[in-house]
């Protein structure tokens, strides 16, 4: 939780935002994030994204998901209340398998959508500094990350010269916050 | 574009060699298993035992290769197209392998004949042939006799030969038709239908029935051809992915991406969970009813000699896919979906080594110089006869419809 300088610039084409994120990645601005009203394919690998890692939480969920049941169904059928099933052993894996499985999917699927909202920031009730109220309609919305030592005037001609339709400076919270919006953000305070 | 593929004198001579060895097993398993002077029943039930095991495995698994062109034709699917010589030409060579799933199955049904203790002629693989008096057979007969047999196996060979041919044809015709003509693409899109009816009736159903659950011909299982089918879609895929790694290798293909091979070794991974699903879903709906007559098959297998193969067909075909493919980097590695890939065509391989051998040669079970031989013949006459088919044509399918929408796809 931190309020943090931001240089936003807007685009109204991809053909143009492609070649301004490289200009930013090159320049040595520390890139925000991008919003877009779409996705746009190969945005992640311009921006210099590395390849999630969501895959591998999801199957240490899945192998959670395959102990809990195996370990809770064995633990009821032969530890806490033995029953004979048509002569079948009381450790009847095969039996067990399908509810196994199930488990595993479910424990996989509701971790990996717990996670993937978690590394997105987003949640219901949860909410976020919007940069640019088009970023979700047809505009495409680059924030650049400000320290104190750099001059707000030349970020701004910069983004200008790299094709921005429109651009400003903003003070605003970076991350997420539970709540309402004006709990964690002052805008006017901020930016007057 | 013009990509030829011109056959390199290291794999002629391989393929030649393989064929030699098959070629030599076939005359030793005649002379010291069929007519060796002290050659038992067993020793006779074996020699056409594997033959009928190698030659249904690779007409199955050749097979796969015209059902995924008409699959993909009819989903209209562009990213086999990169690469749809390779099916093509797998496809096109099935009725060399058919034919000699005929010739065997006829030779087995009509030529192989024992006396049995009781004095009854028996035929130690298909028993069905001679009922004499078993009451579960001869209900049966109105399915399993050899009219049927013959006639069932004679017209799907057929028909698989016609659409194999038919849809390299047709592709190929393409490349001289007028640019962006659709007229074959939608030829090709409706047989593509029809091949799915004539599919779905023969692999689906009659033809693992027939081939392959007939050896244990006391016993059924509802979703036995899906369990064949599964086995052999797998394994066809891999066989695919084998061509397809080969012929980059040699500098062929160029439109081809790891974004296609992606493709390819997401279906050797889904389809194995797929086939474990089904080999599953068989063996619990029998171990829990627990019925005799339905046992009995996982008897021998499960608790039997066969007991090594059953666990390692699960090991190999399911845990070691599974968890070898399950990363992405892995699908999009040449060395681990080679491996893998001929490991699920060997694994695969034991799956209809396992259905077929307990109920031919019950506990006297060998994998030995005749069964490896044979295989090796059987690779041999692959790689002869798809390299000989993808010489004749570029590998590249000019002037096809999905040509551009392949370039640029992102599996």
């Amino acid at each position: 939780m931190a309020i943090k300088k931001f240089a936003v610039a807007a685009y109204d084409d991809e053909e143009v935002l492609f070649p301004a994120v490289s200009k930013v990645r090159k320049s040595g601005y520390k890139l925000h994030d991008i919003y877009t009203p779409f996705p746009v394919h190969g945005l992640d690998v311009a921006m210099g994204l590395k390849e999630t890692d969501l895959h591998i939480a999801g199957f240490i969920y899945g192998m959670c998901g395959t102990s809990t049941a195996v370990g809770f169904i064995s633990w009821i059928y032969c530890s806490d209340w033995p029953l004979n099933y048509g002569g079948k052993p009381h450790f009847a894996l095969p039996a067990w398998i399908p509810v196994t499985f199930e488990l595993t999917v479910l424990f996989a699927a509701v971790g990996m959508v717990l996670t993937f909202c978690y590394l997105n920031q987003i949640m219901p009730g949860v909410k976020k500094h919007v940069f640019h109220p088009r970023q979700s309609d047809d505009l495409f919305v680059v924030a650049l990350e400000l320290n104190d030592s750099v001059s707000e005037q030349e970020a701004l001609d910069f983004l200008k010269s790299t094709g921005a339709k429109e651009t400003n400076i903003q003070r605003a919270e970076a991350s997420w916050w539970y709540g309402r919006w004006d709990k964690a953000e002052p805008y006017e305070a901020l930016n007057a | 574009m013009n990509d030829r593929f011109e056959i390199p004198a290291r794999l002629r001579n391989t393929s030649l060699m393989l064929i030699g060895v098959g070629v030599l097993t076939l005359i030793a398993g005649i002379a010291f298993l069929l007519m060796g002077h002290n050659s038992t029943d067993m020793d006779k039930t074996r020699f056409w035992a594997v033959l009928l095991h190698d030659s249904v495995f690779f007409t199955f698994i050749t097979g796969v290769s015209i059902f995924v062109q008409a699959a993909v034709n009819l989903a209209q699917g562009s990213w086999l197209t990169a690469y749809r010589r390779v099916p093509e030409a797998i496809g096109a060579n099935v009725w060399v392998f058919g034919v000699i799933t005929l010739v065997v199955t006829i030779c087995i049904i009509f030529g192989f004949s024992t006396k049995g203790p009781d004095g009854h002629t028996v035929n130690l693989i298909y028993r069905w042939v001679y009922p004499a008096g078993d009451k579960i057979l001869e209900g049966k007969s109105a399915f399993l006799n050899k009219g049927m047999f013959v006639g069932f196996s004679a017209i799907t060979v057929g028909l698989w030969a016609f659409f194999g041919n038919k849809f390299r044809a047709m592709s190929i015709a393409q490349e001289s038709a007028p640019k962006n003509d659709t007229k074959i693409y939608w030829k090709v899109f409706r047989l593509s239908g029809l091949f799915l009816i004539v599919y779905g009736l023969s692999m689906m159903s009659t033809i693992p029935w027939l081939w392959v659950m007939s050896v244990q011909a006391h016993w059924y299982s509802t979703l036995f051809s899906w369990y064949n089918f599964a086995s052999s879609f797998v394994s066809g895929m891999s066989l695919i992915m084998l061509w397809v790694v080969y012929l980059k290798n040699q500098g062929n293909l160029e439109l081809v991406t790891k974004e296609h091979m992606h493709d390819l070794a997401k279906f050797m991974f889904a389809f194995s969970i797929f086939w474990t699903y089904l080999w599953f879903a068989q063996y619990m709906l029998i171990w829990y009813a627990n019925i005799p007559d339905e046992t009995v098959y996982f008897k021998l297998r499960q608790q039997g000699p066969y007991s090594v193969i059953f666990y390692a067909n699960f090991l190999i075909n399911f845990v070691m896919p599974f968890i070898i493919l399950m990363a992405r980097p892995s699908k999009r590695n040449y060395f681990t979906v080679t491996f893998v890939a001929m490991l699920i065509i060997f694994g695969h391989w034991l799956d209809f080594f396992q259905m077929i051998m307990p109920g031919a040669l019950g506990e006297n079970w060998h994998i030995n110089w005749y069964e490896i031989g044979t295989f090796m013949g059987f690779v041999g006459i692959l790689i002869f006869v798809v390299s000989r088919t993808l010489t004749k044509s570029s590998l590249v399918p000019n002037n096809h419809i999905m040509l551009k929408e392949t370039t640029v796809h992102i599996a």
